[in-house]
């Protein structure tokens, strides 16, 4: 007789009901399952009105994020088998701090605006013409972002951050993370422009270094350091404003071809 | 240019208003050991605020005269003030590895392209920590 | 370009306080709240005391000492009380009541080395 293990998920149906009702089902346990295959044996097998989001399976593509037990984490790549032991049950519930639209999918549009409104895009002056070539940049000037640039815009880090939750208007650790990514990288200029955005209660400054984003991070972006290395650019930025009201000459960037 | 929020308000698409919204509770900080152990680290700043009220009682103390610095020393001594005071102490002291331990956090060092690991900024921190306690403790003592 | 947020300098204050109170407060406090009290070491003399705080880098930093930490509690207690108990509606009072807390503070402690 195989194992099985409890799973219980908050059914809300915007239709139906005002407040979701917490559903347990059944699931068979295997060794190598993890949360997302319970919950398509469920849907599959059990209730098929179950819905929730998920694609490649794989903790890339950053669309399972829901919370297991209250930790915020990609139901791909949780173990069932964690959870399994003695015959408790496993609580999965829509990722914190966001509304849910139905059962398990969360209202992800304003995360969305916020992550647009940080430009993360490379911003330049100029647009140097194709016949320059691409630009060059050496592995040390890779590792200076590289980490940050790991995000899969899955937001645990939004379910795990209280000040997310508490001021809804906080853009939060992935947006912000995603702007050093790019302030941080050679071929960009855009870092005082995304500065004069993020330079705000409710940018870099609402974050108060709780760290629980770094912690939940499944791909170890950190961005908890990225918000404290972009306080502390902004703090020293704020300094020389007043040393050298001049301004800061623009970055050089080689390309192939030709001299910088 | 004048300060503009980021935004008034979250920004939900127009065609969903049956969301559910669940509520975020004022004893939020209750609900996980981490964000439990974050207001104590929070709450520290409070004991350091008032080790300086203690500073400046001293020094009002001081000001007025050996009587008064006497009489400051033995309300010092009121069993109730040590354990406000040993108490502060354990907090002061939290504050101090929370924040030698996460300041590093702050700084992308890098030496020859590679990230210095974190206990390399944080250890001379300590060091620190030791070597001007050790100073303070010498001239007070002497 | 000068920036009109004051966040910047606030949270360079709250740094500088946080480093000064983590170095400096607890041997501060273990001896003069705990060790000095208890008996467990031997209490330096008023006169002692005195000719310590005659010398003014002593007095300087005794200064930084009562300021810095001031600062540092201020803009944490403020984030606090926003996040903590969630009256970011109170905000302007809130606001005055920390800074100008920590700024009457640093006064007090002005007056009270200068005048020693």
């Amino acid at each position: 007789m195989k194992d099985t293990i409890i799973v219980e998920i908050p059914r809300y149906s915007p239709e139906r009901d005002a407040e979701p009702h917490f559903q347990r089902f059944e699931v068979p346990v295997y060794k190598e399952w993890v949360v997302l295959d319970a919950l398509n044996y469920i849907k599959d097998k059990l209730d098929g009105s179950l819905t929730y989001r998920w694609s490649c399976r794989m903790g890339i593509c950053g669309s399972c994020g829901m919370m297991v037990n209250g930790e915020p984490k990609l139901s791909c790549a949780t173990f069932l088998s964690t959870y399994a032991r003695n015959g408790a049950a496993v609580r999965v519930e829509p990722l914190r701090y966001f509304p849910v639209i139905r059962d398990l999918v969360t209202e992800l549009s304003d995360f969305l605006a916020k992550l647009k409104r940080v430009k993360p895009w490379l911003l330049r002056e100029d647009e140097p013409s194709l016949a320059q070539g691409e630009f060059l940049q050496t592995p040390e000037q890779l590792e200076e972002y590289k980490q940050f640039s790991m995000c899969i815009n899955c937001t645990l880090c939004y379910a795990a951050c209280p000040v997310v939750g508490l001021d809804p208007v906080f853009v939060g650790p992935a947006a912000i993370a995603l702007a050093q990514r790019y302030n941080k990288d050679s071929r960009d200029e855009g870092a005082e422009e995304r500065l004069a955005i993020l330079e705000h209660p409710e940018g870099i400054w609402g974050c108060t270094f709780v760290g629980e984003c770094t912690r939940v991070c499944p791909k170890h972006v950190d961005p908890a350091g990225a918000i404290q290395q972009y306080k502390l650019t902004a703090a020293l930025d704020w300094v020389k404003s007043f040393v050298m009201p001049l301004g800061r000459k623009n970055k050089d960037v080689d390309h192939a071809g030709k001299a910088a | 240019m004048p300060e503009k929020p980021l935004s008034k308000a979250p920004i939900y698409t127009e065609f969903h208003p049956r969301w559910y919204r669940p509520h975020v509770s004022v004893y939020w900080w209750l609900g996980q050991r981490q964000y439990l152990k974050f207001i104590l680290r929070e709450i520290s700043s409070v004991f350091v605020a008032w080790f300086v009220v203690l500073m400046l009682l001293q020094l009002r103390a001081l000001r007025s005269g050996p009587d008064a610095y006497s009489r400051f020393s033995h309300w010092l001594q009121n069993p109730l003030v040590i354990a406000i005071n040993i108490v502060s102490l354990f907090f002061v002291i939290f504050h101090a590895i929370t924040w030698f331990n996460l300041a590093p956090r702050a700084m992308a060092v890098r030496v020859r392209g590679k990230q210095l690991p974190e206990i390399m900024i944080s250890a001379p921190n300590y060091a620190m920590w030791v070597v001007v306690s050790a100073g303070v403790a010498w001239l007070v003592l002497r | 370009m000068m920036k009109l947020s004051s966040e910047p300098f606030l949270w360079t204050l709250f740094s500088a306080g946080g480093v000064v109170a983590a170095l400096l407060v607890p041997v501060h406090l273990l001896l003069f709240g705990v060790a000095f009290p208890l008996g467990l070491l031997h209490a330096p003399s008023y006169e002692h005391l005195m000719a310590l705080v005659g010398l003014w880098p002593v007095r300087i930093y005794l200064f930084l000492l009562c300021s810095l930490p001031l600062f540092h509690w201020a803009h944490r207690f403020r984030y606090t009380l926003y996040d903590g108990l969630r009256v970011k509606h109170l905000n302007e009072v809130i606001f005055a009541l920390c800074y100008g807390g920590a700024v009457v503070g640093t006064l007090l402690a002005g007056y009270l080395l200068w005048s020693l």
